[in-house]
């Protein structure tokens, strides 16, 4: 359906030629527009409505007291849930610390919550098939399980600002939320503004990288130097990510433009991955409550795992 | 007079949601007190981890999002 659609808008009114490397590109571009801001409508709206986007208020319940192990598979798991505003991960951190969640427990929900969220599941099925979908978010839980407990490793409590430990949360008594149609409907429709709103400038910057590599990048150049036989293209990737900020959405039909051209499984889940989840902006963010010793061990701990991640999918491939 | 707080630790949410009560208080020719809570001990200290929260007369009635405007209506009627 999108794809006809992107024929008849691009061949037929605008005239271009499906040989041409503009052609291609626009055709890459209206075909990924209309059918990833389709489905980010759907998917929220239809999150919205079965209440499924858990409050952070609510995963600190779920957390909080439970063995490390639990604690952790707990904090993965609702991290990969919750679409949530990097400006909640300073209050997010504080409460989880205040709630005596171990440091590596929260480190492992920093971690999965930017890179993993169900909306960019489900994109991911319906742009690169479920297999890759299922390699991305497998990949992404067990780097955020392993990451936080690498980083419990270095006692982390050292490098935690001194007035974090000061604050007392209080007790949210929140209003029970109005659970008739209209309002889970009103609800689910103020969802899809709020994170559509938010998202919109990577989703559109994204598809437009990949149609410009779609359309422009000679596909022979790329199986030469970025098939997966060099060493150095996954570290590279990484490299790339980490000054490049775009959300976990927003990098897909990037990733959608590497693949069919025939760079590396590997390679490309390395670069979607660091894009995501290392970003320097973000990173800032947490400045506010942890020192930048920890900072600079985070992201070193995050690019490691993420290049051992391409690696492994460049070997098994 | 009521006294809403806006708790937010200045993020783009939490002016529009300033702005909104606002101009709820204005369509209804309610006089309010609004005040911005940028503190983050002090946003905590409400129970509130995901920002914009608002108070009104001490009482925690929203967090997490910008509150839709039969919301805001509510908190500025007598």
């Amino acid at each position: 359906m999108f794809e006809s659609f992107a024929n008849l808008i691009v061949y037929q009114a605008l005239g271009l030629d499906p040989a041409s490397h503009l052609g291609a590109a626009v055709h890459f571009f209206v075909m990924d527009v209309t059918k990833i801001f389709a489905l980010l409508v759907i998917v929220i709206y239809v999150m919205g409505l079965l209440r499924a986007l858990l409050s952070p208020e609510r995963v600190r319940e779920f957390v909080r007291g439970r063995p490390d192990w639990q604690a952790r598979g707990f904090a993965v798991t609702l991290g990969a849930l919750t679409p949530f505003c990097s400006c909640s991960s300073v209050p997010l951190f504080i409460g989880f610390v205040e709630a005596g969640i171990p440091l590596g427990v929260t480190f492992s929900f920093l971690i999965a919550s930017p890179m993993i969220n169900e909306v960019a599941a489900v994109i991911l099925v319906g742009i690169l098939g479920w297999k890759l979908a299922a390699l991305y978010v497998g990949a992404g839980l067990l780097v955020a399980w392993f990451g936080g407990i690498v980083m419990q490793s270095f006692k982390p409590e050292r490098w935690v600002e001194d007035y974090v430990w000061k604050i007392q949360m209080g007790q949210a008594d929140l209003p029970q939320p109005d659970r008739s149609f209209a309002g889970r409907h009103r609800y689910a429709v103020a969802e899809v503004k709020e994170i559509v709103g938010r998202i919109w400038k990577w989703v559109l910057l994204g598809i437009g990288v990949g149609a410009l590599f779609h359309g422009f990048v000679p596909g022979q150049w790329v199986s030469e130097n970025l098939g997966g036989d060099a060493w150095y293209t996954v570290p590279a990737a990484v490299l790339m990510g980490i000054p490049l900020y775009s959300n976990a959405t927003g990098v897909i039909p990037v990733a959608e433009a590497m693949l069919t051209k025939g760079v590396a499984v590997g390679t490309t889940l390395a670069l979607m991955m660091s894009v995501a989840a290392l970003s320097l902006p973000e990173m800032l963010i947490l400045r506010k409550v942890i020192k930048w010793q920890a900072l600079a061990l985070f992201a070193g701990v995050l690019a490691i795992a993420f290049t051992l991640v391409g690696w492994g999918f460049n070997a098994i491939a | 007079m009521k006294n809403i707080k806006v708790l937010g630790t200045g993020c783009r949410n939490c002016e529009i949601t300033a702005n909104v009560i606002v101009a709820a208080a204005r369509q209804a020719g309610v006089e309010i007190e609004l005040e911005k809570i940028t503190d983050i001990a002090e946003i905590m200290g409400y129970g509130v981890m995901s920002t914009p929260g608002v108070v009104v007369d001490g009482k925690l009635v929203h967090s997490g999002g910008v509150p839709g405007p039969d919301q805001v209506r509510g908190w500025v009627a007598d």
